[in-house]
């Protein structure tokens, strides 16, 4: 019999104060700047300084996520760790490229090439872990989260793995995040307040964040929430997306009624809010919706944000108003369904219920 | 024993062929891809070789006619090419008929955009479009949009194992169910980001690399992209196609050791052919011919050759090469070309030579095949490492 | 040759991060790599470097590293011996 994935153990590192909090009650929503950053723990309580010392902040960042999911969710080891990252360790990538130009070549040091390799965060966590296991790293734009999220749910569908680590990791780098304001992917400075609903410019306000995911096979007191399915697709055009949606929960044996929440991906995109907006007027009118990319940035791996707080949401039945699109309550929040997409591709469903 | 997963197109680029006819002619002829880098400037020029393609962008535009808006980098550009041979080779003339997904694989992606232009963004606004170029998933997309492929699509990189990964996990979604067929490969284009980094770590040789020698001095790096189809069973039945081989087994480890270098006695690699031969149903006594990962590093070669002694256990270890000598390293689309090569050798017959061995390592007896020979071969049994400990294994049998 | 010796461990602190190391904890004969420092390959990497771009001394082989970095004694006794600049 196929085996269902819960997520019975959460970890979020953020722009908000999303450790050693309840949920999102100190949340804050910055619209001064286009940039955001992330609220640093205390590394030193998770990391010693001898293994640190070389750590990028994604490393750190992902090394700390981790241990609070596995600690939240009560396990010692875990089968197999999957990660995905739009970019890396780019402020690492970053100095090795630098210092490349800069020096012709010369006086180079390893560190910050290793650093740069995208699959760094997944491997320094199976190191300090010891996970001998399944281990993945998954680079592709605003699905290298659900990619992770997929292939951990086929493993324990398919009796491969009881228990997986999965996250979703991405960093600021100074140099990226101003060519992305020339590129327009992030909104030009001086044009404050940035609102994330009803925008009137392109591009994004950024962020950074890492968030971590224990899924295993069983249902058990620390379970947030069951994830029922997820799929993603490359291309699809504004008038698709409804359709899509229909077939994707069809095939879960439900309708757009039995969702009680959905979760977009509002990132204050002018150019690409209609994949959202379009839903929010017409077909999920009625259903409660919720938002997050005020709180913690655009980012590719922003959508794990947005699975914790969904997560959180089915665990606990509080909605924080802070996170709602509509005024559309609901006497429970049973079936969660999550919408991303990023500048028009890569467009991602995630189903979880209780 | 399971069946595997049916292996339909194959499409590749590398240093020694712009085609799979090419790239075989080249193997079993000694024609080999490594020579000194002539598309990218770098002082060091003179003390390294690499597995180049030698076509310029230019040359690559063209062939793939892209107009002149384009901002495909050159990994996007090579993974372009072999991604439309493989279609074309299985036959494939409407991409979105079935669900049809693409799993690339890359370690740097359009780093070679990123590296070229970096300082002179903010004064030239015709190049802002090559931005982009940085993301991990750019290539993809642009083989998607190149394909006209719409459905999943996504990108594996760990290391220099990521092609072996995108594999395994292509006949995973075929066998689960989720995908009808899927294109599955990796692409790395030569950047001046990986020529440094692979030369702080002192690893790259200065002269042609010698995997499993005794005096092997460390690697070379290549470029090269190569993709596969994977197709279910029933899709393979329906539309009565041909099968080049299957992919039978597969198994990922991490040998969670140190950041760069693989353990001494390759639990990683052990524990990834242990799990191969466990989803095959295969023994080890079954594999005719090894493609070792070899990449000519001290640490490499004597933590894979280790993990080799341990899984054949008393029994011979079976002939074996490394194809870099021919390719270079091709890091990311190492695994797949060489999935590539896997399946040449069980549809020809061959096993390819390990070029350039001349003395057997001090550490074990082991002694890689160095001339071309001629035999049945049923399985192949293909290993791929890379840095942070991500070890991969990938078994091809004759359909 | 003694300036030499505080240059190195200044070098080495700053270099590689050893944020909890004091200079004055580490003894000239102390052994950089496992028990002593615990730097490892990397680090050993990254002297390399220091000796190319401070000192003028190449090496090509990393192998040649472990003989001249034993400790701060080695490493300077090395250096004067072979520096160029």
């Amino acid at each position: 019999m196929t085996k269902k994935t819960y997520i019975n153990g959460v970890g979020c590192i953020s722009t908000q104060k999303t450790f050693d909090t309840v949920f999102l009650e100190e949340a804050v929503v910055n619209e001064n700047e286009n940039v955001l950053k992330i609220v640093s723990p205390a590394y030193k309580d998770y990391i010693a300084p001898a293994a640190s010392r070389r750590m990028a902040k994604g490393v750190k960042n992902g090394i700390v996520a981790a241990a609070l999911a596995v600690k939240d969710a009560g396990v010692e080891n875990v089968d197999a760790i999957i990660t995905g990252t739009g970019l890396g360790c780019i402020e690492d990538s970053e100095k090795f490229l630098t210092a490349i130009l800069d020096n012709n070549e010369e006086f180079l040091t390893p560190t910050s090439f290793i650093q740069s390799t995208h699959n760094t965060v997944a491997a320094q966590i199976a190191l300090t872990m010891q996970c001998k296991g399944y281990n993945f790293t998954y680079v592709n734009g605003a699905v290298s989260f659900e990619s992770a999220l997929l292939d951990a749910k086929m493993q324990i569908e398919d009796n491969e793995a009881n228990s997986i680590l999965i996250g979703g990791v991405d960093e600021n780098g100074a140099y990226t995040t101003a060519l992305f304001k020339l590129s327009g992917r992030i909104k030009q400075d001086n044009q404050e307040p940035y609102h994330l609903l009803n925008a009137t410019t392109n591009g994004a306000v950024y962020g950074e964040g890492a968030s971590f995911f224990v899924l295993e096979n069983e249902k058990k007191e620390t379970t947030y929430a069951q994830v029922l399915d997820i799929e993603m697709i490359n291309t699809l055009e504004v008038n698709e997306v409804e359709n899509k949606i229909i077939s994707f929960l069809k095939a879960n044996n439900l309708e757009i009624s039995d969702v009680d929440a959905i979760v977009l991906g509002f990132d204050g995109n002018a150019a690409f809010e209609k994949y959202y907006s379009e839903l929010a007027q017409n077909a999920f009118a009625a259903t409660t919706q919720l938002y997050y990319k005020h709180l913690c940035g655009e980012f590719d791996t922003a959508s794990a944000f947005g699975l914790w707080m969904a997560s959180k949401i089915i665990k606990t039945q509080d909605v924080p108003e802070i996170t709602r699109v509509n005024s559309v309550t609901k006497p429970a929040y049973n079936t969660i369904l999550l919408y991303n997409q990023l500048n028009g591709k890569n467009h991602s469903f995630t189903l979880l219920s209780k | 024993m399971t069946r595997g997963v049916a292996i339909t197109g194959m499409g590749i680029i590398s240093s020694i062929g712009n085609s799979v006819e090419e790239s075989y002619i080249s193997l079993i002829e000694n024609k080999i891809g490594v020579s000194e880098i002539q598309n990218i400037s770098t002082i060091h020029a003179n003390v390294i070789k690499v597995g180049e393609i030698k076509k310029t962008n230019e040359e690559l535009i063209e062939e793939l006619h892209l107009d002149e808006t384009n901002n495909f980098s050159r990994t996007a550009m090579i993974g372009a090419l072999a991604a439309k041979q493989a279609v074309k080779n299985a036959g494939i003339t409407s991409i979105n008929e079935f669900r049809t997904g693409l799993i690339s694989a890359t370690s740097v992606g359009g780093m070679d955009m990123t590296e070229k232009h970096y300082y002179d963004y903010f004064e030239h606004p015709e190049l802002v479009k090559y931005i982009t170029c940085h993301d991990g998933g750019d290539v993809a997309d642009k083989i998607a949009e190149e394909l006209g492929l719409k459905g999943m699509v996504t990108t594996i990189s760990t290391a220099c194992s990521s092609a072996a990964n995108s594999i395994m996990l292509g006949a995973r979604l075929i066998k689960s169910g989720k995908l009808d067929r899927v294109i599955v490969g990796g692409t790395d284009a030569l950047a001046k980001f990986t020529i440094n980094g692979f030369k702080t770590l002192m690893i790259l040789s200065d002269n042609y690399n010698k995997p499993f020698d005794n005096t092997r001095k460390g690697l070379n790096l290549g470029e090269a992209a190569a993709f596969l189809v994977l197709e279910s069973d029933e899709l393979v039945a329906k539309q009565n196609k041909k099968v080049l081989a299957r992919v039978s087994g597969y198994g990922n480890a991490n040998d969670a050791y140190h950041q760069t270098a693989s353990s001494e006695n390759g639990d990683g690699a052990y524990l990834a052919m242990k799990k191969a031969f466990e989803v095959s149903g295969l023994k080890p006594s079954d594999i005719d011919y090894i493609n070792v990962h070899g990449t000519a590093t001290p640490n490499n070669d004597l933590s894979e050759g280790r993990a080799l002694l341990r899984i054949f256990q008393d029994e011979k270890v079976p002939d074996f090469s490394s194809t870099k000598p021919f390719t270079g390293h091709t890091l990311a689309a190492a695994a797949a070309i060489e999935a590539v090569f896997s399946v040449l050798a069980i549809q020809n017959g061959v096993v390819y030579p390990n070029l350039n061995f001349e003395q057997p390592m001090e550490e074990f007896d082991l002694q890689p095949q160095t001339s071309l020979k001629n035999k049945t071969i049923e399985h192949v049994l293909s290993n791929s490492f890379g840095f942070g400990g991500n070890c991969s294994t990938l078994i091809f049998s004759k359909s | 040759m003694e300036a030499l010796k505080q240059e190195l461990k200044e070098k080495i602190v700053t270099t590689l991060n050893l944020e909890d190391i004091a200079i004055e904890d580490i003894a000239d004969n102390d052994p950089l790599f496992g028990d002593g420092l615990g730097l490892d390959s990397i680090d050993a990497l990254e002297l390399i470097v220091i000796l190319d771009k401070d000192y003028g001394i190449k090496l090509v082989d990393p192998k040649e590293g472990k003989s001249i970095f034993q400790s701060i004694e080695t490493m300077a006794a090395y250096i004067e011996a072979n520096r160029t600049k």
